[in-house]
């Protein structure tokens, strides 16, 4: 990413939402930053490690990554730490502690939810923790308001000592747009001041705290009425005034240009007052909020009659095409239509990399059957889909292990001959499978454990983490020792494997002889994401049409750089009719891994000679 | 709001997004207000990706509302007709003819159009069809595809073709000054191919 450091005071720049975050955590004074990748929220962090004069990490896992803020900000020091929203379930356990004790430093939290659900596993609205936990909530719309909230949520955390949430979503995050920057004003750390009745919550300290925390909520509720990110835009089409906040005021404003609106950027707690004043001066009210709601239960329960997901969803983005027929409907008009409906396209999902190590993995779990295979979050969550369909489960970061130990446990009679398996990488692992595999060692599962080392967070592109023995800098850093972290757990040194995912042979034997063990194995294969600096591309492969037999083996591995380019019915001296497929190689694509080299019955691949001409498989 | 609506697709790894964000720059140097978005998923493994730019005096909502977008450029031919609906009633398409099969397709589970640009004018839009793919590979490089596509749009933008080219000149001056002359030759190419298949089509 390019760095928008050097960029002068004034500027105006095309910045995304999570690079103006970025550039305003800066020009805040922040001398720490913590993070763990999750797309949408992960170049938060990537543009700060960009920035002079402030401390940022890759953080093990986003609980992590919370408490080495609150650190900081007890010591007085103004910190920062962002994630994606299902990274605050795994930060919860500290943060609803921390709304306790408050903070001396500015403390940001900044929570991307993926609205529309572009790389995650749910769409939960991390509206509800300001709620839960009694903390403010910043909603910016866009850039620039996202460095301008960032701004302000710092001022208002140090004048509370609150911590404050800053609730982005997907399309604030990577929407690009201008935003006016400034110069970094230096806040120098204060100190950490010993105050165990502070900082050491224990029933008795907690139960002083609690109070505090309702008294805050007052205050923090007139900051909310008086803050002009809560403001109000006249409007003469007074048929329904709109309250909304996030990139859906964007929304609103061009869907319905005329219409009053009040817009909420510190949206947590509500203004009330102002919202009742709003209210009053409209036919019927409309609340546009993503996703669930939230401002318009609390404005019911306080009498403001509302509008709002009696006529719009729960999920998804709410842009124009959402809105405009829903408030058409509700002012009983006619409802527009799509002139042109959408063609139908096969779907074109993200595929997993050429030459990819995962691809020998789940290359070699299709082979096998009777197996339950519990999967976890990442690239390799690819490995449910075709041509391997090689997961059974997928929920959240870590989850393979317990699942695959409660599929063990759990079993039916049915299924007492099942082998069950659990497949994580290494990233996943270091943030929240360690403990699970403790889990299944110390109560003795019968489980084999995949660990797909691929020295990078690779879904998120590549970050550096414990396991590559490199930090947020690239500079060198203590690398993990999986096979002897593995040990340490207790898993016995004849059940630990390390094998190199592009020899099929050895990892099929290797995983067929540990599924037949009834213990706990560990299988690590330790071959490098394709994506990064350690993987060594090598003379590419290609296809002897000749030689093709049209069996398709080669077409299981999956790599998208084998392409079926005639298919032809066939009869088997069985009698059985058979579908053959004839393949070529992208040999521009190809990277030379080999994998598909050894299903290949025939011999029809074979490594190009050096300095033979690679193409691209062209088709019109 | 009088804003410039450009839908921008293809597909991961195809340089949609960075094509986009060139464009941008060739908007801000005019003065606009822009916003640029993705929808982009996964998008570095290989799926769907679309890229929005609007600008104008204001620029509000960052989406192109399906019906409105001014301009499609495609990257690849199946995608030009996943999203020519975006388009304006009679819009233009500005097409690579060059089609990237994806795995699913291989594998026999679903089927690639049979012919994405007939599949299109049929729908009332107009399209100019030509081969990036093979443009940039006479230049040279492949990777030159999105400078061949920004040239084929150069003619149809609401300002001259010149400052594209000077915002994509500007772009690899800073970063690659080797490759500011294929770059020029490139969107040179780009420009000329659109014109010959507007040329075509006026014939046909």
């Amino acid at each position: 990413m390019a760095a928008v450091m050097p960029a002068p005071a004034q500027s105006r720049l095309l910045l995304s939402g999570n690079e103006a975050v970025a550039r305003a955590v800066w020009e805040s004074g922040v001398r720490v930053a913590a993070a763990y990748p999750g797309t949408p929220s992960t170049e938060m962090l990537e543009a700060l490690s960009t920035y002079p004069d402030l401390y940022a990490e890759w953080s093990v896992n986003e609980k992590v990554s919370l408490e080495v803020a609150i650190g900081a900000a007890y010591a007085g020091s103004r910190a920062f730490c962002c994630m994606k929203h299902v990274g605050l379930n795994v930060a919860s356990d500290a943060l609803m502690t921390l709304t306790l004790t408050g903070v001396v430093g500015g403390l940001v939290i900044a929570v991307a939810d993926d609205v529309g659900l572009s790389s995650s596993q749910n769409e939960q609205d991390s509206r509800y923790w300001g709620r839960f936990g009694h903390l403010p909530i910043f909603e910016p719309a866009d850039s620039q308001e996202a460095y301008d909230m960032t701004k302000a949520a710092y001022a208002l955390s140090e004048r509370h000592q609150v911590p404050v949430l800053l609730r982005l979503t997907t399309r604030v995050c990577h929407v690009k747009a201008l935003a006016v920057v400034g110069e970094r004003v230096a806040h120098a750390a204060t100190g950490f001041k010993k105050d165990p009745a502070r900082w050491v919550m224990t029933p008795a300290g907690a139960s002083k705290r609690i109070p505090l925390m309702f008294e805050r909520d007052k205050a923090l509720r007139a900051e909310s009425e008086a803050s002009p990110f809560n403001f109000a835009e006249a409007g003469t089409d007074l048929r329904v005034g709109f309250v909304t906040s996030g990139p859906a005021a964007m929304h609103v404003r061009e869907a319905f240009p005329n219409a009053p609106m009040l817009k909420l950027g510190l949206s947590c707690p509500l203004p009330l007052e102002k919202l009742r004043a709003f209210a009053a001066g409209v036919e019927r009210l409309v609340v546009v909020e993503e996703t669930e709601p939230l401002i318009e239960t609390e404005l019911k329960a306080s009498g403001i009659a509302c509008h709002g997901k009696d006529i719009l969803p729960t999920m998804g983005e709410l842009a124009p095409p959402v809105l405009l027929p829903a408030v058409a409907g509700l002012l009983g008009e006619p409802v527009p239509e799509n002139l042109v409906p959408a063609a139908k396209v096969f779907p074109r999902p993200p595929t997993m990399c050429v030459a990819c190590p995962h691809l020998g993995v789940y290359y070699t779990l299709a082979q096998i059957k009777n197996l339950f295979i519990a999967g976890d979050i990442g690239c390799y969550t690819l490995g449910a889909g075709h041509p391997w369909n090689a997961l059974d489960t997928t929920i959240s970061m870590g989850a393979s292990m317990g699942i695959a130990m409660g599929l063990d446990k759990g079993r039916s009679d049915a299924d007492k001959d099942k082998r069950v398996l659990a497949v994580i990488g290494d990233s996943t692992f270091m943030h929240m499978g360690m403990q699970g595999l403790l889990d299944i060692v110390y109560n003795r599962g019968n489980v084999t454990v995949l660990i797909l080392d691929n020295r990078a967070v690779g879904m998120t592109g590549g970050q550096n983490n414990p396991g590559n023995g490199r930090d947020i800098h690239g500079g060198e850093a203590p690398r993990v020792h999986f096979a002897k972290l593995v040990e340490s757990l207790g898993v016995k040194p004849d059940r630990i494997h390390v094998v190199d995912p592009y020899k099929l042979p050895v990892l099929f034997k290797t995983i067929r002889d540990e599924i037949k063990i009834p213990e706990v194995s560990v299988i690590i294969t330790d071959q490098p994401c394709v994506l990064v600096d350690d993987y060594k591309k090598q003379r590419p492969y290609k296809v002897e049409d000749a030689k093709c037999t049209g069996c398709g083996n080669c077409v299981d591995v999956g790599c998208p750089a084998i392409h079926v380019m005639r298919r032809e019915k066939a009869v088997k001296p069985s009698g059985k009719e058979v579908e053959l497929q004839f393949v070529n190689i992208e040999t521009a694509a190809c990277t030379g891994c080999g994998l598909c080299v050894q299903p290949c019955a025939p011999e029809a691949i074979v490594r190009m000679a050096a300095g033979e001409q690679v193409s691209i498989l062209k088709r019109h | 709001m009088d804003c410039t609506n450009i839908l921008v697709v293809g597909i991961g790894g195809q340089g949609v997004m960075t094509a986009t964000e060139i464009l941008a720059e060739a908007a801000i140097a005019l003065g606009h207000d822009v916003k640029k978005t993705e929808v982009a998923g996964m998008a570095q493994r290989g799926g769907v990706v679309s890229s929005h730019l609007r600008f104008g005096p204001k620029v509000l909502s960052p989406q192109i509302t399906a019906g409105s977008a001014d301009l499609l450029l495609a990257f690849e031919a199946a995608e030009a007709l996943r999203w020519c609906h975006f388009l304006r009633p009679g819009g233009l398409v500005l097409m690579n003819t060059a089609r990237l099969v994806p795995p699913v397709v291989n594998i026999g589970l679903y089927d690639y159009p049979a012919d994405p640009a007939a599949e299109i004018r049929a729908r009332g839009y107009e399209v100019h069809g030509f081969d990036a793919m093979d443009l940039a590979m006479a230049l040279g490089d492949v990777r030159l595809g999105n400078t061949v596509m920004l040239g084929a749009l150069g003619d149809h933008l609401p300002f001259p073709a010149e400052v594209l080219l000077e915002a994509i000149v500007k772009r690899f001056a800073a970063r690659k000054p080797l490759l500011v002359e294929l770059n020029r030759k490139a969107f040179a190419a780009g420009r000329a191919a659109d014109a010959a298949a507007a040329h075509d089509k006026a014939g046909a």
